[in-house]
């Protein structure tokens, strides 16, 4: 008759219990390191804040209690984020055109697709490596080494991978009876998928890409020789084949530095990268949530 | 009768719209082989640049741990084995924290929502930049565990790898580092692969008696492997290559030593350093680094793929 009843101390349920608890001890350890990071990049970079960081420019490290601020940094983030994905998002999207709309499963879109997935695993620094030696170190750019278009393509190296995945299954999902129709009336293959298939599948590609641009403004592997690091203002177009800083590269470096000034400016720019790339990320996730319960209906 | 047949019969595309067509689906081809141009443009480029050294030293380099630019004498070996030592040793405990919590997310030992929000907690961990972990590394874990090492050396100091003095930056914060960026790939994939275990091989084998755990570790877990396996090695590609937060707390030394509370070096960690000073045939070496860097991870990411392959479809 007792055994109808749950016994605390048999060894089935004994052993249950310590692999319960252990499993969500393996899953607080798991999120301490968020809250962690998180914290302290609010406290730290937080108290660095003032208006002053977004229009300086950074002083030279030395015992200068005025660090300045991190407007070069925050400026050419941007300006290399936007060549890499000017460079990253047509061939992106069109290659995901190509394998999704064109190819039939064939062994050219099979090894495409293996190529992708393989570039996706080339470490960040390779792709920095492979810059340099492309265009760093041959000077084919104008003449100019070192500069904020060799960082951008290296970041794009980076971004292609993301861009054509999301494309190729964003448009993977659009089902067949929209394209049916559309050639059935006698488009084209390319109004078809331009008119039809694209703006279709535009929520999650779209989503997806951002997800890959947010990830390429924190990357600095690809950009500490080939960006390098600058203290200046940018002024104009051609200051894109000179030098550029970015805010990951000012982290990396300023961290690094055995003054306070500049370690605090590093906090500071985690401050603001890290802010812009949750917020981007939180966003993001709600957006497609959002988007895959409006579907279901 | 008539007007509507020649209505029909001049129904033709237009010749020129023909031409957009092809045009259209030719530039999508040349985009998509771009993939294929950039992959086999990396491998070619590294491989060149690094051919002067491989010339003179040839396989001698991987294991020689000389690296002296004075002296113009090069080899990689205290670099190659912090990389394999520190990915592998992170990855040894990312396995099983990661599978635990990706066990704690499918499981239903509490209400769903606080499942989602570990999710998506772990996941927006990957999120975060690997310059703001080392800088988070150097600043708040360093002193954090300052105190531990010192502890570590004074009763475990006869394992050799516990067996220098610990001072400041070196291998073992690296490896504590590198398993907080793997968390989060292990936990995702290992999640994905346990979700898509068929609810019936559960009920079954909760049908026969089995308890939860029985179940998990002889039912579920088994047939998620193959799964976990495939992340487990793009988590060992990604830990090979990881650069900015190792740099930033491994000590960047390339003196060879066992201890892992000494400052160590890893391939990516030593292209960071020294690839914007070096000169001369410093660089084809630094390129014969990246080269075999390069070679590991492709290893590494083409065999994790055949896995997925193989086994994807067993279900």
């Amino acid at each position: 008759m007792n055994s109808l009843y749950y016994q605390k101390k048999l060894s089935r349920n004994v052993g249950d219990k310590f692999f319960t608890s252990l499993s969500v001890f393996c899953a607080l350890i798991a999120i301490l390191p968020l809250i962690f990071v998180v914290t302290y990049i609010l406290i730290k970079g937080g108290a660095q804040i003032t208006p002053e960081l977004f229009t300086l420019e950074p002083n030279p490290p030395g015992d200068d209690l005025d660090a300045g601020g991190i407007n070069p940094a925050l400026i050419g983030t941007l300006v290399i984020t936007t060549i890499a994905s000017i460079i990253a998002i047509p061939v992106g999207v069109g290659g995901g055109i190509y394998l999704a709309e064109y190819s039939n499963g064939g062994p050219f879109s099979k090894f495409i697709r293996f190529g992708v997935n393989v570039l996706a695993g080339v470490p960040s620094i390779i792709a920095g490596v492979f810059i340099y030696a492309l265009i760093v170190s041959t000077k084919i750019l104008f003449g100019s080494m070192y500069s904020g278009f060799a960082g951008g393509m290296a970041l794009s190296i980076l971004m292609l991978p993301t861009v054509i995945k999301t494309t190729d299954e964003g448009l993977k999902l659009v089902p067949n009876e929209l394209r049916y129709a559309s050639l059935g009336i006698g488009a084209s293959m390319y109004t078809t998928i331009l008119k039809i298939t694209l703006p279709t599948a535009f929520r999650s590609i779209a989503t997806g890409v951002v997800l890959g641009i947010a990830r390429a403004a924190g990357e600095t592997a690809p950009l500490i020789f080939t960006a390098l690091f600058s203290y200046y203002y940018i002024v104009g177009f051609e200051d894109l084949f000179y030098e550029m800083g970015s805010l990951a590269v000012l982290i990396y470096n300023f961290a690094l530095e055995p003054y306070d000034a500049q370690n605090k400016l590093a906090w500071a720019a985690s401050f603001i990268l890290v802010i812009s790339i949750l917020t981007v990320n939180i966003f993001s996730r709600i957006f497609a949530a959002f988007t895959e319960k409006t579907k279901r209906v | 009768m008539e007007e509507k047949l020649t209505l029909f019969k001049n129904r033709k595309r237009f010749g020129i719209e023909k031409n957009i067509d092809l045009i259209f689906k030719n530039t999508t081809l040349a985009l998509s082989s771009f993939v294929a141009i950039v992959l086999f443009g990396i491998i070619l480029v590294v491989f060149f640049q690094s051919f002067e050294s491989f010339s003179r030293y040839g396989l001698n380099f991987l294991v020689t741990s000389e690296w002296n630019p004075v002296k113009d004498e090069y080899g990689a070996f205290t670099a190659i084995y912090g990389t394999l030592v520190t990915s592998l040793l992170s990855l040894l405990i990312t396995i099983p924290l990661g599978v635990g919590t990706a066990i704690f997310i499918t499981e239903d030992f509490v209400p769903k929502f606080v499942r989602e929000i570990v999710g998506s907690f772990v996941e927006l961990l990957a999120a975060i930049p690997s310059v703001v972990l080392g800088l988070w590394a150097i600043f708040v874990m360093e002193p954090f565990f300052r105190e531990f090492f010192v502890f570590l050396h004074k009763f475990f100091g006869w394992i050799p790898l516990f067996s220098s003095e610990p001072a400041g930056r070196n291998s073992l914060l690296a490896i504590i580092i590198l398993v907080v960026m793997l968390l989060p790939i292990v936990t995702s994939i290992a999640r994905d692969s346990l979700n898509q275990v068929p609810k019936k091989l559960r009920n079954a084998s909760y049908g026969i008696g089995a308890s939860r755990w029985k179940t998990i570790f002889s039912v579920i877990l088994p047939a998620a492997l193959s799964g976990i396996m495939a992340g487990v090695l793009l988590a060992l590609g990604r830990a090979m290559g990881e650069t900015m937060a190792v740099t930033m707390i491994i000590g960047n030394s390339n003196v060879f030593s066992w201890s892992l509370l000494s400052p160590g070096y890893t391939i990516s960690s030593m292209l960071a350093n020294q690839f914007g000073e070096a000169d001369g045939s410093q660089v084809s070496s630094l390129f014969y680094a990246a080269f075999v860097l390069m070679i590991l991870s492709l290893v590494v990411n083409i065999f994790a793929q055949w896995l997925v392959k193989k086994f994807s479809l067993k279900y």
